[in-house]
């Protein structure tokens, strides 16, 4: 087999070194240290930055899908923010007075109009080459072709795609709700009543039906969009050019906005808990066990029509459904975080074996990876298609863990990596999210059985030199 | 009050149960339950639009990814019924024989749809046909409602003349109803039979008749797409699937990373680094890149040491994802297989028992591997040339995707260190070229245990069936009970054929069945 082999003498390839805190392999220089350009795999790997610009009449739910899609696309870890024109409006000119401000033929209107949209952009562009920013959502009417060309040029001199979002919708229901829900509460009609609002606010919308071009198959063939029609119903996409655009249409393409609420919870306490353990699969504690009983009381009570129940492969939060008498779905993906060699430690025993590890932890907890374990960073990835299947579902209780459930919850609220790690997800505490307007409601119930602690604060002292006691200082109390 | 847990010795999922023997949820393996009410997806277009190409691509993702899913091609049921195919004048508007034996094979081929849904465990039926009028699509809608089945349209709408004779040339001249004509005749009497179709042809309308229906409607090979009511989970994602899938040329190279340390003692998992006939097939590894001469390659390697040192004698960017990671063998990471099979003797015989189920305590199953690596084979589809560098269990799942390996095959597909498989799509399936760099490795391949194999192969891979009005004497098989546990064993339809390779010595021996049975399976649906 050999003969005729060749002597492929190995080159000198670079040497490898694992990162410490995610514990990457990267290759490094001869001085030990890491190379700078090193590609871990992430979400987006888009060459140039993406421009998203919403189309459409007002009240078609353009800052519902601008906020909501930016949401998204920071807690997959692709830096997105949302600049919308009206907002840029609203600094202009500091007092709204009524729709005629739209008129087309209101001159001055046009033209400060039309700065604010040049502002906007100018902010855009500085978002997206100098501030490390991946994806930009013009949020505007973008109505006609021709502001839609001016955009593009933009676009191009950049070195930006363009992806545009338009929402039709004739639907009079649909866009009386969307009045109600948002357009009452702006600050542009703060001193209105009910009446007042909406009459002016459907004046406004005349104003730009008239000069409306919406995308076009034909006219526009060459443009890449979606266009959402009668809230999605119906999609119409043309041209997806990379990976971003086509993970952008299928969000949009799971969202709905039938009210609905989703409950987050933990499991019950569990054995592990207790002992101030960290991972493992032990069962329920007792007080754990009654806490799956008052679950069951207070899903009930609830009366929520259709729940479905969903809970990770990991005994304690499965003992905790079984209490409910329901079916539920086991998602391997809801699994508590993975704390390789540290799984079933406690702080104290972590802090004596790995000191340098528990540091570099609490030096930054999104990203620090356990040894052969896991990171919020690979939650996060892990997680995605839950909070796919949750967009897509109505009345969903999901009993997770301490880890996974932040993840979640910072979804829904839309917290930074930085702030994730540190949420606060007590034990026997049931967390109601119900969308409303641009955001989420959060209740918190607290069923009454008492639970340890599993809180850690971050301590003052994260230096590898730490001393003991200060790395332990914010261990909660256990066994 | 509560039921008792207990854990499933194979799966180590907790299933609760009265008895001692715990049920195994095969079907929650580790996500959600897809769709309740079983689907049939049906195709719409004109001839040459691509319907059992798309057809087959999506029963074989549906399949990888855990649902049982099936292609009813009526064209199949067509040949079984006129022995010969004559001309396009069969498919004449006004040949009024003709016109009723194809709706037979059409009520046919539902009712095998029927069976398939209700008594074989099947989730999802792809009805392949042309599908073009009204009519028969209100046939099938009123079908579906009788039976409580969901339907889904998928409809492929092209007039580019070059995709059109492009598609022509690749898979109808030499389909068995042209297997004594010349090309040229054979082009010029299918152009014929479009023309069939074309008068009657009722596109989707979704302004109008068809606003409720749900389907999803291709135009262009995917330039644009219009969906409309999509209902469920399954539908979401076979759309958002369609619109990642293209039809460009390119390559999809796998391999794993070089012998490693822990390979050389027999070791499971781990981090360890390269040995030296790894480091020596990496730069082997690089000369043969580059020999390739590829536009555009794109590296990818997992998170694992072995798997990047590899990659980095390539001397170009790569990406390194932990998808691709090898299969976390828990508690059993880093022991030589004596060493778990004296450790943990009641596992190591679980795990022969049914491999591709069997979950390592604290560890994975290849049933999630397939999980975890799908948004890897989504992104695969979307890209072009690629370089994948992994790990076996890794290895074995991708390369199960792309050849349409059952589930209780992939964990025994052959994946030699040192090895590369270089996959290039052709007709409805794939070619492989198994490319050895010639340096030695040691041999990390477990085959299945003798008292747990499975006896002599005779049948064909599930995913097509022959119609039960066949006179065929060896029919493709109508599966009484879909319990993966007898799936039977056999080289795949859909690899079309068996491509020279560098070194024939090399073919494993799954390779040499396959090209064995090159003939018999000739690309027949149209």
């Amino acid at each position: 087999m050999d003969d005729g082999a060749e002597e492929c003498v190995p080159t000198p390839s670079r040497e490898l070194t694992q990162n410490p805190l995610k514990k990457i392999w990267m290759p490094c220089k001869k001085n030990g240290l890491p190379e700078k350009h090193i590609f871990q795999r992430k979400v987006c790997m888009t060459n140039c930055p993406t421009l998203i610009v919403t189309v459409g009449l007002p009240a078609r739910g353009k800052t519902y899908i601008s906020k909501k899609l930016t949401r998204y696309l920071n807690w997959i870890d692709v830096p997105t923010k949302e600049f919308n024109v009206g907002q840029y409006r609203r600094e202009c000119v500091k007092i709204y007075k009524s729709f005629e401000f739209f008129r087309p033929d209101n001159e001055e209107g046009l033209k400060i109009r039309k700065q604010c949209a040049s502002a906007a952009l100018n902010d855009v562009r500085q978002y997206l080459t100098e501030e490390d920013g991946q994806v930009a959502v013009f949020d505007a009417t973008n109505t006609t072709r021709e502001r839609r060309e001016t955009i593009k040029r933009f676009a191009e001199q950049n070195g930006f795609k363009v992806f545009f979002v338009e929402s039709v919708c004739e639907d009079p229901d649909v866009i009386a709700e969307n009045i109600v829900q948002v357009k009452l509460g702006s600050p542009d009609y703060i001193h209105c009543n009910t009446e007042q609002a909406v009459e002016d606010f459907m004046k406004r919308i005349k104003c730009y039906e008239n000069s409306y071009e919406p995308l076009d198959e034909v006219l526009d063939r060459e443009l890449s969009f979606i266009k959402i029609i009668d809230v999605g119903r119906r999609y119409l996409v043309n041209r997806v050019q990379d990976h971003i655009q086509s993970r952008i249409v299928y969000y949009l393409m799971n969202i709905h906005i039938t009210p609905r609420s989703i409950y987050l919870c933990r499991h019950g306490e569990s054995d592990l808990n207790v002992k101030g353990r960290i991972g493992g699969d032990s069962g329920l504690s007792d007080r754990g066990k009654e806490f799956a009983c008052c679950l069951a009381q207070f899903i009930h009570s609830q009366d929520i029509p259709d729940l479905k129940v969903w809970t990770s492969q990991m005994k304690r939060t499965i003992q905790t459904a079984e209490a409910l008498g329901v079916p539920y779905e086991q998602w391997k993906a809801l699994n508590e975080i993975d704390a390789g060699v540290c799984e079933e430690l406690m702080y104290e025993e972590i802090q004596l074996r790995y000191p340098l590890e528990f540091a570099l932890r609490d030096q930054d907890k999104y990203r620090y990876r356990y040894p052969k374990g896991e990171s919020y960073e690979d939650l996060v990835q892990r997680l995605e298609p839950v909070i796919m299947e949750l967009e897509r579902q109505e009345n969903v209780l999901v009993i997770c863990h301490q880890a996974v459930m932040r993840c979640l919850l910072a979804y829904f609220l839309d917290k930074t990596a930085e702030e994730l790690p540190y949420l606060k997800c007590p034990l026997h505490t049931v967390l109601k999210l119900t969308p409303v307007a641009y955001g989420c409601k959060v209740e918190s119930i607290f069923l009454k059985i008492d639970a340890v602690n599993t809180h850690r604060e971050r301590p003052e002292n994260v230096d590898v030199t730490r001393m003991t006691e200060e790395a332990l200082l914010t261990v909660p109390a256990h066994q | 009050m509560t039921r008792e847990l207990t854990q499933n010795k194979i799966q180590k999922t907790w299933v609760a149960s009265k008895d001692e023997r715990a049920a195994s949820p095969r079907k929650s393996g580790g996500g959600p339950h897809l769709a309740n009410p079983p689907t049939v997806i049906v195709m719409v277009g004109l001839p040459a639009r691509g319907k059992t190409y798309i057809s087959r691509k999506l029963t074989r993702y549906l399949n990888w990814v855990g649902m049982p899913t099936k292609v009813f091609n009526v064209g199949e049921y067509r040949r079984e019924a006129v022995k010969h195919y004559s001309s396009y004048d069969f498919f004449k508007a006004d040949n009024k024989e003709a016109v009723k034996i194809r709706e037979q094979c059409a009520l046919a081929a539902l009712r095998d749809v029927k069976t398939y849904l209700t008594e074989m465990g099947g989730q999802v039926a792809v009805f392949d046909a042309t599908n073009t009028t009204r009519a028969r699509r209100d046939m099938i809608l009123e079908f579906g409602a009788e039976n409580d089945f969901k339907i889904f349209f998928i409809e492929s709408v092209c007039d580019d003349p070059n995709v059109i004779a492009t598609n022509i040339m690749e898979v109808k001249v030499s389909c068995p109803d042209y297997q004594d004509c010349n090309k040229t005749d054979a082009m010029e009497d299918f152009q014929k039979r479009i023309e069939c179709y074309r008068k009657s042809y009722q596109p989707l309308d979704p302004d109008d008749y068809d606003r409720k229906l749900s389907f999803i409607k291709v135009i262009d090979v995917g330039r644009r797409f219009l969906v409309n009511c999509v209902q469920d989970h399954i539908q979401s994602r076979i759309v958002y699937y369609l619109m990642n899938i293209h039809v460009q040329p390119r390559s999809i190279y796998l391999c794993r990373h070089g012998e490693s340390l822990h390979n050389l003692q027999g070791r499971l998992g781990g981090d360890s680094g390269l040995s030296v006939r790894g480091k020596k097939f990496s730069s082997a590894l690089a000369k043969f890149v580059e020999e390739q001469n590829l536009k555009d390659l794109k590296v990818w390697t997992s998170q694992l040491r072995r798997s990047i040192q590899t990659a980095e004698a390539l001397d170009v960017p790569y990406e390194q994802w932990k998808a691709l990671n090898e299969i976390d063998a828990g508690v059993c990471e880093e022991m030589t297989y004596e060493e778990v099979r004296k450790r943990f003797p009641e596992e190591f015989a679980l795990r022969d028992q049914d491999k591709y189920y069997y979950r390592y305590p604290s560890g994975e199953s290849y049933q999630d591997l397939v999980q975890r690596v799908e948004p890897l084979i989504m992104e695969l589809e979307r890209q072009e040339n690629v370089l994948v560098v992994c790990h076996q269990a890794v290895m074995r799942c991708l390369l199960a995707y792309f050849l349409d390996k059952s589930a209780d095959e992939m964990p025994y597909l052959k994946c030699p260190l040192h090895t590369i498989l270089k996959l290039t799509p052709v007709a409805y399936g794939c070619k492989v070229e198994s490319i050895s760099l010639n340096v030695e490795a040691v041999n990390t391949h477990r085959d299945r245990p003798e008292e747990v194999k499975r006896g002599p192969v005779t049948l064909i891979r599930r995913n097509s069936v022959t119609p039960l009005t066949s006179h065929e004497p060896v029919k493709k098989p109508r599966v009484d009970a879909l319990d993966d546990h007898v799936n039977p064993e056999l080289p795949p339809a859909p690899l079309t054929f068996c491509a020279a390779t560098n070194n024939s010595l090399t073919l494993s021996t799954q390779n040499l069945k396959r090209c064995v049975t090159e003939s018999r399976d000739l690309p027949r649906l149209c």
